[in-house]
């Protein structure tokens, strides 16, 4: 059954585009992935040429919601996780994404659209575990 | 000028990501929640920016160099192999947890609210073990 009061087939396909006219100019111009778990992690052991690109990228990601805020009210967030949830499931994203070389943005999007065996893979693993958690939080726990 | 568009493209890419509603965790929830009442806004995203990568990256393939670098910088791993499956496993029920992964999760730490903030540090130290795992343990 779809959720038809919180879909939101527009303003996500809208972001969308967004999202991949970002990857666009970033492979285009730069000649990079523009994949979020990458850039960030590779910032612990980093490599010195690449340091000011990598915190440029995450500046411009950190400061969206303050430019979007020049412009419109911010969508609200429900964030159903407590405290202890929150980093339970931060380490496993962050130590999961590493170990598989991408996250949503680079498996999922950038991955994809480079028709990439290896991320259609991640992106079955990952989705197939979301699914699991989720149904056993929502529908046997709760 | 390549750290400006390294900054526009985190810029664009995050506003992205608010306007498509993926910086709500009930709403990743909600599309993880394939047994309940669900909600397919997440595949949206992914086929609008999927659809504009796909003639980007097949243009960028074409090009020698990218247009402010030396070089294409482009994974050249094809090699479907036990990091990547168990990795993304363990991605994926972190991402069941609490509704956020890296890109929507540091979108969120300037709202004001404080549990991105709490996701994102638990994250980098995620990260930061996955380091030394493979420094110390060699660890493939």
């Amino acid at each position: 059954m779809i959720d038809w009061a919180n879909f939101t087939p527009w303003a996500s396909l809208a972001g969308g585009l967004l999202i991949g006219l970002a990857t666009s100019i970033f492979v285009l111009l730069n000649g990079k992935i523009a994949g979020v778990s990458g850039i960030l992690g590779s910032l612990i052991r980093p490599v010195k040429k690449d340091i000011l690109w990598r915190l440029a990228f995450l500046s411009g990601l950190v400061l969206a919601p303050l430019a979007y805020g020049l412009f419109a009210v911010l969508p609200a967030a429900r964030i159903e996780a407590n405290s202890q949830l929150l980093i339970v499931a931060g380490l496993l994203v962050g130590l999961g994404t590493r170990y598989a070389s991408g996250c949503t943005s680079g498996h999922g999007i950038c991955g994809l659209a480079r028709l990439s065996p290896r991320s259609l893979v991640a992106v079955i693993a990952f989705m197939s575990t979301g699914f699991v958690v989720v149904y056993i939080m929502r529908h046997l726990i709760n | 000028m390549h750290i400006f568009t390294a900054f526009l493209t985190g810029l664009i890419f995050g506003v992205g990501l608010i306007i498509s509603g993926m910086t709500n965790p009930s709403k990743i929830i909600g599309f993880l929640d394939i047994a309940g009442v669900w909600d397919p806004s997440l595949l949206l995203v992914m086929v609008g920016a999927i659809t504009v990568s796909y003639f980007a990256y097949r243009k960028a393939s074409a090009l020698a160099r990218p247009l402010l670098g030396d070089e294409m910088q482009l994974p050249k791993s094809r090699e479907v192999n036990r990091r990547l499956v168990v990795g993304s496993l363990i991605f994926g029920a972190g991402w069941g947890l609490a509704g956020y992964c890296p890109g929507p999760a540091l979108a969120s730490i300037a709202t004001g609210a404080h549990e991105p903030i709490i996701f994102v540090i638990a994250m980098i130290a995620g990260m930061a073990i996955y380091e030394l795992m493979e420094l110390f343990f060699n660890w493939k």
